[in-house]
């Protein structure tokens, strides 16, 4: 199973719904808030590059019965 | 040689694994009507199956009988599914019972039932053991067989969905003779790739074609896969225990295919939503921050009262030192004017102007008296408009 690294699409758009969470919530010391809506659109803009994706991989192995039960 | 003698316990030994062993009369279906038919207090249910020319008797003990459907009654004309065994304390024939159909029931249906009824006694149809697919899955893992429509409709719509996803194709043939366990090793083989979820998809079919799906080697191969597992087999009417067992059912490959991943256009819809929210958060607390800024301002300004009477007491002040130089100065000027005035009146020149001279000696210095000029001296006179040279005479 693969665990979403930092630059998963998973592991990018959680941190951005964070970081909008965490604006919305305000209470935020100004220099903070900036700081977080900076993160926040290079986030979104690394979401929307990993969208811009077109093209697909695929790896096929190799079947498993082709000659009885030997690889 | 005398002929050999066998205990009895170890000729019914004999017969009873030899019952036990032969494949033509272990884990086979048996038609017949049910009489006799008696229920022990333990819990086992006996009764003789029998036709026209036969009869066999027939033990559904406890373990088995306990999910069963259909109610079990006299003249009920049946399939039983089970083994021939010898209770070997009386020597009786037994066909030990596992699972009782009403005839009728197609032998492939009946088998399906009775497949159904026992892997949900173990549990394995479970919806509390469903797990839920990750929302935005790497790498998925397919097994289907690499000819045919479905790989290709998957591809096409996870090319087109998702294609931040990587797809792993284990090939497995999908129906025939070894179908379910070349299926359930492509199972296993496949989440050996780092898959975040499995794709099991067969295309339509006749319940015979898609039958490996309802096969215990499939079965167990997606219970026991660590990753979840999406059925796809055949088209939405089509029902197959693999469906049951799997986490989630999708009516057919191309819908497993969209089932397991977003869409990107949508994705990025909500990219831009939060974009969107951020900005105008962060551009709301800055204006806000501001007004903060220039309501402290005001507060301040409110709050200085004392100073702006300070300044205006400096100011009176100010204004007041400021007039009384003034008027001091005025008035020094004044007194200067009137000390000029009277320096003016004590000047000689004053004098002159009535028409008397000064004698201005050699030396610069005014004659004050007659005694002190000899006879003879130049001296110079000085009178309201010019000076004159003159000569002192007399006294010699």
């Amino acid at each position: 199973m693969t665990t979403a690294n930092d630059d998963s699409f998973e592991a990018l758009y959680e941190r951005l719904q964070a970081v909008t969470a965490r604006l919305e919530e305000g209470n935020l010391p100004l220099e903070e808030s900036v700081t977080l809506y900076e993160e926040g659109m290079v986030l979104a803009q690394r979401c929307q590059a990993l969208l811009a994706t077109v093209e697909q991989r695929i790896e096929t192995l190799r079947e498993q019965y082709e000659d009885g039960f030997s690889r | 040689m005398p002929p050999e003698v066998y205990p009895v316990s170890q000729v019914t030994r004999y017969l009873r694994e030899l019952l036990e062993n032969n494949r033509h009369l272990t884990e086979v279906w048996v038609a017949g009507e049910i009489s006799n038919l008696t229920r022990a207090s333990s819990g086992h249910i006996y009764f003789t199956l029998k036709d026209e020319r036969g009869a066999l008797r027939c033990a559904f003990f406890r373990n088995r009988n306990i999910g069963q459907r259909m109610p079990l009654a006299e003249g009920l004309s049946v399939v039983v599914y089970g083994s021939l065994s010898l209770y070997e304390q009386r020597g009786d024939l037994s066909f030990v019972v596992d699972f009782v159909q009403p005839e009728g029931t197609g032998s492939l249906a009946a088998e399906f039932e009775r497949l159904r009824d026992r892997f949900e006694a173990e549990g394995l149809f479970a919806l509390e053991r469903k797990r839920a697919l990750p929302a935005f899955p790497q790498r998925v893992g397919v097994v289907t067989s690499s000819t045919g429509a479905v790989w290709h409709d998957i591809c096409d719509v996870l090319g087109r969905r998702w294609p931040l996803a990587t797809l792993v194709l284990q090939p497995t043939p999908v129906q025939g003779e070894g179908a379910s366990p070349s299926i359930a090793e492509a199972i296993r083989s496949v989440v050996q790739h780092n898959v975040d979820l499995v794709i099991v998809a067969r295309g339509g079919g006749s319940a015979e074609d898609l039958w490996a799906f309802n096969e215990e080697p499939v079965i167990r191969a997606i219970f026991g896969c660590p990753v979840p597992v999406v059925s796809a087999v055949g088209h939405e009417t089509d029902n197959t225990l693999a469906d049951l067992v799997a986490d989630v059912r999708a009516p057919t490959p191309s819908a497993a295919a969209e089932l397991v991943a977003p869409d990107r256009a949508a994705v990025g819809r909500h990219v831009s939503v939060l974009q969107t929210q951020i900005t105008v958060t962060t551009t709301r607390n800055m204006a806000r921050a501001s007004e903060g800024v220039e309501a402290q301002q005001r507060h301040l300004v409110r709050a200085l009262p004392a100073v702006d009477a300070l300044q205006q007491r400096v100011r009176e002040r100010g204004l007041a030192m400021t007039r009384a130089v003034r008027a001091h100065r005025d008035h020094a000027v004044i007194g200067v004017a009137s000390q000029q005035a009277r320096v003016a009146a004590l000047s000689p020149l004053a004098t002159l102007e009535r028409g008397y001279a000064l004698v201005v000696r050699e030396d610069g210095s005014v004659a004050t008296s007659a005694t002190a000029l000899a006879g003879g001296e130049r001296v110079s006179l000085r009178l309201r408009d010019g000076s004159r040279d003159a000569r002192i005479e007399g006294l010699l």
